[in-house]
C-alpha cells in the first residue's frame, strides 16, 4: 500500500505537506485536525463545510454501488483510492448509514477459527488500525481487547484451538486465567458460586470497539473527496439490463447506467436481488436486537463475551453499556424485535455481572441481518453479468467493513477476487466447501 | 415548616416527617413527596451537573421527562445510578448522592470544559485526537490515550460491582383492554370498558393515579378534580374485572399487542415486605389498547435556559398544587402559549409572587390576559428572555423585544430579578408507544406538535396524546375510546362528566428558539446547543437520524422527551423547510429506562436450570468433583485425598481395564421411537440400516445432516417389532429430538411414528470391565446374563433388587460392558445395589475423565470430533454409510469440497516427549515456537493412557490418513507447549476388539 | 424463552430421496425465498405440544394471516398427490 505521509493529517498543527497535498488533489474540504478545530472554534464554527456533497445523480457512471452503508461506502472509497476508479455513484434508499453500520454493537476483532476467516478479518483489522489516519476522520477505534470467557474445560479447549489457529496465522491471542480475568473485569461472576464459573478466557488484545456512525461518515467523506457521488434518498426500484447483463439501476431519482453494478445491501439482499430476477439465495434476513444502558462512569474496560450463553458487551466512550445477544431467529425485514430475546439477553447480563441488575436499559433497536447458510459472507462477481454481490454478513459485518469494501473494490476493479475473498464465493455451497465457523450447517438462526 | 412549602396545598401528609440524606446532608420531607419536591421545599436548587460542560443544573420537570436532576440511590451495597429525582419517592433512611461531579456538586473541576465550549462543538471528536502516523503513538495509540480521559469525564452515575441481592418477578397477564395512563382520559376509558364487562388493566407510571387531575385545580362533574379522581378510582377498584397498576410504566409495544411494563413494587420502601420483589416485569397481552399517555411540556430554547431555577411551567404548577412546594419566591413566566398562564395563576394562588409574564406573542388572548391580571403579573407581550443570570441559582433575567414572525430580537435589554423562571414552549404528545406500534407520526401545524400515527396494531389514542386540549374534550375521548376498545357501539353521553371548557387558545406560537448570544440548550442532559444543531446542518447532517447521531441530541437518559421537537424545529429553520419535511425520529423501546434485573426477573441469580441425574447426590456424597456439561452436572472424577485429576482418572480407567467400573450415563439423550413405520423412519435418518435389526438387539448408528456432514451418533435398541429406544449424545439430545420431529411433521408426514423424549424417565449406569458380567450375575434376577442369553449388542429385561431393569450389552470403553437402565426414581437404589454387588470385584465409580480416557484409547469419536465440520469419512466411519438405501445426507455427502484432498481426518497422536498433550493444541510439520505457522490440524481429545502408558490424543489432521506413522509436532503457542509427536491410527488399544467379548 | 421455535421456510421441495439431481438438492438445502412480505414458514410449538405449524406471516409487519398443523397440511397434500409438501 502506498503510504505517502501527506495522505495523513498529523494531529499537531502545521504539517506543510498537507496543504500541498490538498492543492495537488484539488480537495475542496478542510482537513480535520486539532488546528482546524481550534481555528474554526475561534470563528464560531461557521466555516465547516458539509462532510460530503449532496449531488444529483448523473446518467452514467463507471460503477454503481447499491447501498450506502458501511460496506458500500467503503467499496466506493477503495475503488477510488486503490484503483483510481472515481466515476462512482453510491445510491442509498434512506439516509447514509441508516442500516447496520449504525445499528451494531461496534465490536472489531479477528478472533476466528478457520484460516479463511482469520485471514480475511485480520486484513480488516490491519485496515482498522490505520483507518482514522487513512480517512482523516477519527473513527475512534479503541483497541481495548476482546475477551471470550470460557466456562467449561471443553469450551476452554475450543477457545484455545481458536487462539492457536490465530497464532498460526500471525494474529495475536492470549489465554487468561480466572484470576487475571477477575483483575481485568471487575464485577464479573467468576467463582464457584456462579452458575457458569469462568475457567479462563481467550483475549485478543488488538480487538476492541469503534464509533460505528463515524465509520460510515468517514468513508463517505473520504469517497466524496475523491470524487464519488453519494446519492441519498435514492431507492433502487429495478435493474436495467441488456439481455442477461445488468447495465444500471432504476431508482426513485431516475435511471442510472453503469458498466458495473455492485450490490452491498446486507439485510435487504433478498429483496433487491429479486428485482434482478434472482429469486432464491442462500440467505435469510433476520432481526438482531442491540441494547444500550444508561450512561455510566467507566465500568468495563474491554469487550467481553459470555460463553455459557450468547452475549457480548462493551462500554461506549459516552458511558453506555452496549450489548447484544442472539438474533430473534425468524425471517423479517422489520427493524424491530420481540421480548423473548430482550429477556434472554438481560438475564445473561445479570448472570455475568450481578451488580448490573440495578442498572437500567435505555434503548433497544433492531437491524436486519443477512444470515447466510454457513455463517460466512459472499463477496463475488455475479451471479449475473455486470453484477457483483456482497452479502451474507450475518451479524459480523461491522468489523469486516474495511476488508469487505477493500476486497469488493478489488473484485469489481479487476473482475477477479483478491486472495482474501476468493473463498467467499456463491458456489461454495454447491461444492460443499462451506466456511462454517460454528459447525451448524444450513440453519441460519444457529450461526 | 420549610420556607418554600405552601400554606396548605398539596397531596402530601404534612403530619408525618420523612428523613433522608442527599450528598451526606440530612433533609426531611413528607409522605407523598418525591426527592425533587422535598429538596425544592428545603431550598435546594442545585441537583446535578451536565454531561459535557459539567454545568450546574436544577430540576426542570416534575416527571419522567427530567433531563437534569439525576441522582444515585445507595441501598445496602447496591448503587442505582441515574434516577430522576422527580420520580424518586422518599422514604425514611433514603440515601442519595449526586453524580458526574468532582470533587463536589457545588465545586466541579469538570466545569472547565465549559470554557472551551466552542472547541467541544458537536462532532469535534471526529476531527481530532487521531495522533501521529509514525512514532510510538502511531496507529490507535494516541486516540486511546485521549480516550482514557474522555471516558472518565463522560458518563453519569457510577454503577456498583457488588451483586444485587434484590429479587425480581415476572408476570404474564391477559386482558381485553389495556389502558395506559390514568389521567382523566385513561380513567374514563377504563371505566367505560369496565362497564362493558371487559377485563381491564389500567397502568400509570405515577404513584398517584389521576394524572393532570392531581394538579390542574379544575372542577370535574361538579367536584374538585382530585375528588373526581378519587371517586373514579374507588369505582374501578370495586370491580373485579379491573386491575389497577400504579407505579407501572408501560415501556414497550411488541408484536401481536404484547406490551411490556415495569412495576416498581418496593422502590419507595425502606424495606420490602416479606415476599415482595423489588420490581415486577409485566408482559401484557391485550385485546386492544387505549393509549392515554398524555403530553409533555417542552421548554423554549434561549441563552442561559439551563440555569437552576429555570423550570417548565406545568412542572412548577405541579409542585405547587400536588406537592405544596413553591419553586421560587419571585417567579417570571416565559411562554409562547396560553396554557402556561394557568400555571402562573396556580402558582399565584398557592402563594408565589408572579412578577412578570413574558410572552413571545404580540397579541395575547383575553382569557390569558385575565389570568395574568389574576396573578397580578406585569405582562410583557412581544418580548423574549435573552439571558439569565446567577451562578448556581437563577437571580435574574434579561428581556428584549421579540418579533415572533421573523424570530429576531431587538431593542435594549431590560433586566428583571427572578429566582424562578417558568418556561413553556408548548406541548408534545407522549406518542412513544404509539410510534412503536404505528407508522410515522404526523405534524399538526396548529398545535405545533406531532400527533399519533396510523396504528399498525390494535390501539386507540385518547386525551392529550391525541391532541385533545380541554379537560371536557379529554373526558369525552376517554369515554369513546374506552367503549371502542371494549367493542361497544354505545354512543350515549350519559356517563360523560361535566368539565368546564376554558377559552384559552390551544395553539402555541410557532416559536422554539430565541437566538441571542450565549449557549442555548436544546438537549440539557447532553449539552447539545442550538448552535450544535446548526453546525450539524452546515456539515450536512440534516436527516433527523444524522442530527441525533452527530450531536447526540435526544440520546440521553430522558431520550429527548423535552428536546426532540425543539431540536427538529431548529434544524427545520436552518434547512428552510417545514418541520414535517425534516421528519421525526422513530421511538423504540423502552419508553423510559427499565432495570436489567426486572427483565431477567426470576432468572436473576438463576440463569439456567440445573439438570441433575438421579444419582447426583450419591456422586457428591462419594467424593465426585462435578462439572457442567450443557445444563447437566456430571462427575469429572471421584478423587481420593491428595490425588491430582490425572492420578484419579488414571486409577479409575485402570480399574475398568483390570476389573470393573461403573459410570452414570443417565444424561444420554433417550428417545422412544414407536409405530409401524419406526424401522423405516430409522433407516431414513441413520446412515446405516435398522430395519434389519432383530428384536432384542441394539446397533450403533450415525446420523448426518441434510448437507452431508456428520451430526450425531449413538446406539438404538429394538425393543419390539415397532418399538425402538434411541440414544443420542448428551449435548445433542434436544437438537436431535427436534430434528426428528421436524422430519416426521414436515418431511415425511405419512410415516406412522411417534416420538417421546424419555431422557428424564430412565436412569442409566454403564458397567465396564472384564468382571462386569460377574457383577450382574451377582445382582440381576429374572434373566440370565451369560454370553448366550446376552450376547454383544443383546438386550434383556430383568430385575435388580426388585427393580425392573433393561440391560444392553454394549461398550464405549472397549471392555465387556453393559448399560443398565431403570426408572429414574430407582436410579440411586439400582446404582447402590450394583456397587454392593461389585464390591467383591473391586468395582470403582468412574467419572467423565476416565470415560474419555477409555474411549480415546479405543478411538471412539464424540462432540470434539463430530464438530459440525467433519464428514463420516473424515472420522473413518464410512463403513456405516449404507449403499442399499438413501438416508438424510446421502445425496450431499460426496461433494468435492467434502471428499477432496486437504480434509481434516481423524488420527491418533502419541506424545514423544513424555509430556501431556492439550486439547486445542495445533499440529505442525515443523515446530517454530517463535513464529508459529502452517498448522495442519489440531488436537481434539487428550488423556494419559494407562493401557499404553503414554500421553495420547485424537486429532484432526490435514490428509491425516496418509500421515499415519509420521512425525509431527504439537504447536500450542497460547499455552507455550511445543513438542514432537507421532501420528498413528486412532485405534490405540485392542484394535481387533477382542476385549469386548470378555 | 420463546414458546415457539422457528424452523424456517415452509414448502421447500425435498427431492426424491434417491435423486441425484444436485441442483435440486442444492436448492433444497441452501436456497431460500426470503421474501419481503408474506412468508410461509414453520414454527414448532417447542414449549408445548411439539407440533410444527405452517404459519403465513408478513416479514415486514409480523402480522400472521394463517396457521395450520404442518403434519395435517402435509398429509392432505400427499393424499391429493399434488406433491407440494407442506406448503398450503
Amino acid at each position: 500500500m502506498r503510504k505517502a505521509m501527506a495522505e495523513y493529517s498529523p494531529w499537531w498543527p502545521g504539517a506543510p505537506y498537507r496543504l500541498a497535498h490538498r492543492m495537488k488533489r484539488n480537495v475542496p474540504m478542510a482537513e480535520y485536525s486539532a488546528l482546524s478545530l481550534l481555528r474554526n472554534a475561534l470563528g464560531g464554527n461557521r466555516d465547516w463545510a458539509p462532510a460530503w456533497r449532496k449531488p444529483e445523480p448523473k446518467p452514467t457512471y463507471d460503477v454503481i454501488i447499491v447501498g450506502g452503508g458501511g460496506h458500500g461506502l467503503a467499496t466506493a472509497y477503495y475503488l477510488a483510492k486503490e484503483h483510481g476508479i472515481t466515476n462512482v455513484a453510491v445510491v442509498e434508499k434512506g439516509y447514509l448509514g441508516s442500516g447496520n453500520v449504525g445499528r451494531n454493537t461496534t465490536i472489531v476483532r479477528s478472533n476466528y477459527l478457520l484460516p479463511d476467516s482469520i485471514r480475511f478479518y485480520e486484513h480488516s483489522l490491519k485496515l482498522w488500525e490505520n483507518l482514522s489516519h487513512d480517512l482523516n476522520y477519527n473513527v475512534m477505534f479503541s483497541q481495548r481487547g476482546m475477551l471470550n470467557l470460557a466456562h467449561t474445560p471443553g469450551q476452554a479447549d475450543d477457545f484455545i484451538r481458536r487462539g492457536n489457529a490465530m497464532r498460526h496465522e500471525g494474529v495475536d491471542a492470549e489465554w487468561l486465567t480466572p484470576a487475571e480475568i477477575g483483575r481485568m473485569v471487575p464485577g464479573l461472576a467468576i467463582g464457584g458460586s456462579a452458575r457458569f464459573p469462568v475457567v479462563g478466557g481467550l483475549m485478543q488484545p488488538r480487538g476492541g470497539t469503534a464509533r460505528h456512525d463515524a465509520v460510515a461518515w468517514g468513508y463517505a467523506r473520504g469517497a466524496d473527496r475523491r470524487g464519488v457521488d453519494i446519492i441519498e434518498n435514492c431507492e433502487v426500484t429495478g435493474f436495467l439490463r441488456d439481455g442477461d447483463r445488468i447495465t444500471g439501476v432504476m431508482t426513485t431519482r431516475g435511471e442510472i447506467r453503469a458498466g458495473k453494478v455492485g450490490i452491498a445491501v446486507a439485510g435487504s439482499t433478498g429483496h433487491v436481488m429479486k428485482m434482478a430476477g434472482v429469486e432464491r439465495l442462500p440467505i435469510e434476513s433476520h432481526v438482531l436486537q442491540a441494547f444500550v444502558s444508561e450512561s455510566l462512569k467507566p465500568f468495563i474496560h474491554t469487550v467481553v463475551t459470555f460463553g455459557a450463553g450468547h452475549l457480548y458487551i462493551s462500554q461506549s466512550d459516552k458511558g453506555g453499556l452496549v450489548f447484544g445477544g442472539d438474533i430473534d431467529g425468524y425471517n423479517t425485514y422489520a427493524q424491530r424485535g420481540n421480548l423473548p430475546v430482550v429477556e434472554e439477553v438481560m438475564s445473561e447480563m445479570v448472570a455475568l455481572f450481578p451488580g448490573l441488575a440495578r442498572v437500567r436499559l435505555l434503548r433497544s433497536w433492531g437491524g436486519i441481518m443477512d444470515m447466510s447458510m454457513d455463517g460466512s459472507p459472499i463477496i463475488t462477481r455475479g451471479p449475473l453479468p455486470g453484477m457483483y454481490l456482497n452479502c451474507g454478513w450475518c451479524y459480523g459485518g461491522f468489523k469486516a467493513t474495511p476488508a469487505s469494501g477493500w476486497s469488493f473494490a478489488w473484485t469489481i476493479a479487476k473482475d477477479e477476487p483478491h486472495r482474501i475473498n476468493a473463498p467467499y464465493t456463491l458456489d461454495r455451497f454447491h461444492r460443499g466447501a462451506v466456511i462454517d465457523e460454528k459447525g451448524q450447517g444450513a440453519t441460519p438462526r444457529l450461526h | 415548616m420549610s420556607p418554600r412549602r405552601t400554606a396548605d396545598s398539596g397531596r402530601i401528609d404534612r403530619s408525618r416527617q420523612i428523613r433522608f440524606s442527599f450528598d451526606g446532608a440530612n433533609y426531611s420531607g413528607h409522605p407523598g413527596d418525591t426527592l425533587a419536591s422535598a429538596l425544592l421545599a428545603s431550598g435546594v436548587s442545585l441537583f446535578g451537573r451536565s454531561f459535557k460542560y459539567h454545568r450546574p443544573r436544577g430540576v426542570m420537570t416534575a416527571g419522567i421527562d427530567e433531563p437534569n436532576a439525576l441522582v444515585t440511590v445507595l441501598k445496602g451495597d447496591g448503587r442505582e445510578p441515574n434516577i430522576p429525582a422527580t420520580m424518586l419517592e422518599i422514604y425514611d433512611g433514603l440515601t442519595v448522592v449526586s453524580q458526574n461531579r468532582y470533587p463536589s456538586l457545588a465545586f466541579d473541576v469538570g466545569a472547565v470544559n465549559g470554557l472551551a465550549g466552542k472547541l467541544f462543538s458537536a462532532g469535534f471528536y471526529y476531527k481530532t485526537f487521531m495522533g501521529p502516523v509514525f512514532g510510538p503513538l502511531k496507529g490507535t495509540r494516541f486516540w486511546m490515550f485521549c480516550e482514557w480521559f474522555i471516558r472518565r469525564a463522560a458518563g453519569l452515575g457510577r454503577a456498583g460491582y457488588a451483586a444485587d441481592t434484590a429479587r425480581y418477578e415476572r408476570v404474564n397477564a391477559f386482558c381485553d383492554v389495556l389502558v395506559v395512563g390514568a389521567g382523566p382520559a385513561g380513567l374514563m376509558a377504563a371505566r367505560a370498558a369496565a362497564e362493558q364487562g371487559r377485563r381491564v388493566i389500567l397502568a400509570d407510571l405515577d404513584t398517584r393515579l389521576g394524572g393532570s387531575a392531581n394538579w390542574s385545580d379544575e372542577t370535574i362533574d361538579g367536584m374538585a378534580a382530585t375528588d373526581w379522581v378519587a371517586s373514579a378510582i374507588a369505582d374501578l377498584s370495586g370491580r373485579d374485572n379491573v386491575r389497577l397498576l400504579p407505579r407501572t410504566t408501560v415501556w414497550g409495544y411488541y408484536d401481536n399487542n404484547t406490551l411490556a411494563a415495569l412495576e416498581r413494587v418496593t422502590d419507595h420502601k425502606a424495606k420490602p415486605e416479606t415476599g415482595e420483589p423489588r420490581h415486577r416485569s409485566w408482559t401484557i397481552r391485550a385485546g386492544s389498547v387505549v393509549l392515554a399517555t398524555g403530553a409533555l411540556e417542552r421548554p423554549l430554547v434561549f441563552p442561559g435556559n439551563d440555569r437552576p431555577g429555570v423550570m417548565l411551567a406545568a412542572a412548577a404548577e405541579r409542585y405547587a398544587v400536588e406537592f405544596g412546594v413553591l419553586a421560587g419566591e419571585r417567579a417570571v413566566l416565559f411562554t409562547n402559549n396560553d396554557r402556561a398562564y394557568r400555571s402562573a395563576a396556580a402558582l399565584a394562588r398557592a402563594g408565589a409572587r408572579i412578577a412578570t409574564i413574558v410572552d413571545v406573542r404580540d397579541t395575547v388572548s383575553a382569557a390569558a390576559r385575565r389570568l395574568a391580571s389574576e396573578c397580578g403579573a406585569e405582562l410583557l407581550a412581544g418580548r423574549a428572555v435573552v439571558a439569565t443570570d446567577g451562578r448556581r441559582q437563577l437571580s435574574g433575567i434579561a428581556v428584549r423585544a421579540f418579533d415572533a414572525r421573523s424570530g429576531t430580537v431587538s431593542g435594549d435589554a431590560r433586566n428583571l430579578a427572578a429566582d424562578c423562571l417558568l418556561v413553556s414552549g408548548g406541548w408534545s404528545p407522549a406518542l412513544h408507544l404509539a410510534s412503536q406500534a404505528g407508522a410515522r407520526p404526523r405534524w399538526d401545524s396548529g398545535l405545533q406538535a406531532f400527533l399519533p400515527p396510523e396504528p399498525t396494531q390494535n390501539w386507540i389514542a385518547a386525551g392529550a396524546v391525541a391532541g385533545a386540549y380541554s379537560t371536557a374534550e379529554v373526558l369525552r375521548q376517554g369515554l369513546e375510546t374506552g367503549r371502542m376498545a371494549a367493542g361497544s357501539a354505545d354512543e350515549d353521553d350519559g356517563g360523560l362528566p361535566l368539565a368546564a371548557d376554558d377559552e384559552l387558545d390551544p395553539n402555541p406560537a410557532p416559536v422554539f428558539e430565541i437566538r441571542a448570544d450565549g449557549k442555548a440548550f436544546v438537549d440539557h442532559q447532553h449539552d447539545v446547543t442550538a448552535d450544535d444543531v446548526r453546525l450539524a446542518y452546515r456539515e450536512g447532517f440534516v436527516s433527523v437520524e444524522h442530527l441525533k447521531r452527530y450531536t447526540t441530541l435526544g440520546m440521553a437518559t430522558d431520550q429527548g422527551k423535552t428536546s426532540n421537537v425543539p431540536g427538529m424545529a431548529i434544524m427545520a429553520a436552518a434547512v428552510g423547510k417545514p418541520i414535517e419535511e425534516v421528519g421525526t425520529t422513530r421511538f423504540r423501546p423502552p419508553f423510559a429506562p427499565v432495570s436489567l434485573g426486572s427483565l431477567a426477573a426470576e432468572r436473576h441469580g438463576h440463569l439456567k436450570p440445573e439438570r441433575l441425574t438421579p444419582m447426583h447426590d450419591w456422586h457428591v456424597a462419594n467424593g465426585a468433583t462435578m462439572f457442567t456439561a450443557g445444563l447437566w452436572f456430571r462427575p469429572q472424577i471421584y478423587g481420593l485425598p491428595g490425588e491430582t485429576i490425572e492420578q484419579a482418572y488414571v486409577r479409575e480407567a485402570k480399574a475398568v481395564r483390570d476389573g470393573v467400573g461403573i459410570v452414570d450415563v443417565s444424561t444420554l439423550g433417550k428417545i422412544a421411537v414407536q409405530g409401524p413405520d419406526a424401522a423405516e423412519f430409522l433407516d431414513r435418518v441413520y446412515t446405516n440400516m435398522f430395519s434389519t435389526l432383530a428384536v432384542g438387539k441394539a446397533r450403533y448408528g450415525l446420523m448426518l445432516r441434510e448437507d452431508g456432514f456428520a451430526y450425531d451418533d449413538g446406539t438404538t435398541w429394538r425393543l419390539g417389532e415397532t418399538e425402538f429406544l434411541m440414544t443420542t449424545t448428551t449435548v445433542n439430545a434436544g437438537k436431535v429430538m427436534q430434528n426428528l420431529e421436524y422430519c416426521l411433521d414436515v418431511v415425511w408426514p405419512d410415516l406412522k411414528v411417534h416420538l417421546t423424549s424419555v431422557t428424564d424417565e430412565w436412569a442409566g449406569a454403564a458397567l465396564s470391565g472384564p468382571k462386569a458380567r460377574q457383577v450382574l450375575e451377582a445382582c440381576v434376577t429374572g434373566t440370565a446374563v451369560d454370553d448366550a442369553t446376552l450376547p454383544f449388542m443383546g438386550i434383556v429385561r430383568g430385575e435388580i433388587d426388585g427393580v425392573p431393569v433393561t440391560i444392553c450389552r454394549l461398550s464405549f470403553s472397549g471392555e465387556l460392558a453393559y448399560e443398565v437402565y431403570c426408572g429414574a426414581g430407582h436410579g440411586t437404589h439400582v446404582w447402590e445395589t450394583l456397587m454392593e454387588a461389585g464390591e467383591l470385584f473391586g468395582i470403582v465409580a468412574y467419572g467423565l475423565e476416565a470415560l474419555g480416557t477409555l474411549r480415546i484409547e479405543k478411538g471412539h469419536v464424540t462432540g470434539a470430533e463430530i464438530d459440525g465440520r467433519t464428514t463420516a469419512r473424515d472420522l473413518h466411519l464410512d463403513w456405516m454409510l449404507s449403499k442399499k438405501k438413501p438416508f438424510i445426507g446421502s445425496a450431499m455427502m460426496d461433494r468435492d469440497g467434502m471428499t477432496g484432498p486437504g480434509r481434516l481426518e481423524l488420527v491418533g497422536v502419541v506424545s514423544l516427549d513424555g509430556r501431556p498433550l492439550n486439547g486445542g493444541a495445533h499440529i505442525v510439520e515443523s515446530s517454530n515456537p517463535a513464529a508459529p505457522r502452517d498448522s495442519i490440524g489440531h488436537v481434539t481429545s487428550v488423556c494419559y493412557s494407562p493401557a499404553l502408558r503414554k500421553y495420547i490424543s485424537l486429532a484432526l489432521v490435514e490428509d491425516g490418513k496418509a500421515r499415519l506413522g509420521t512425525r509431527a509436532f504439537v504447536s500450542d503457542p497460547v499455552r507455550k507447549r511445543f513438542g514432537p509427536v507421532e501420528l498413528v491410527s486412532h485405534h490405540f488399544f485392542d484394535p481387533e476388539g477382542k476385549r469386548l467379548h470378555g | 424463552m420463546s414458546e415457539f421455535t422457528y424452523q424456517g421456510e415452509a414448502g421447500r421441495q425435498r427431492p426424491d430421496p434417491a435423486s441425484t439431481d444436485r441442483a435440486a438438492w442444492d436448492a433444497y438445502v441452501y436456497d431460500r425465498l426470503n421474501p419481503a412480505g408474506e412468508h410461509n414458514e414453520l414454527w414448532q410449538h417447542s414449549g408445548g405440544c411439539r407440533a410444527h405449524l405452517v404459519v403465513t406471516r408478513n416479514t415486514l409487519t409480523h402480522v400472521i394471516s394463517s396457521v395450520a398443523f404442518a403434519r395435517e397440511a402435509g398429509r392432505a397434500h400427499s393424499a391429493g398427490r399434488r406433491g407440494k409438501g407442506a406448503r398450503s
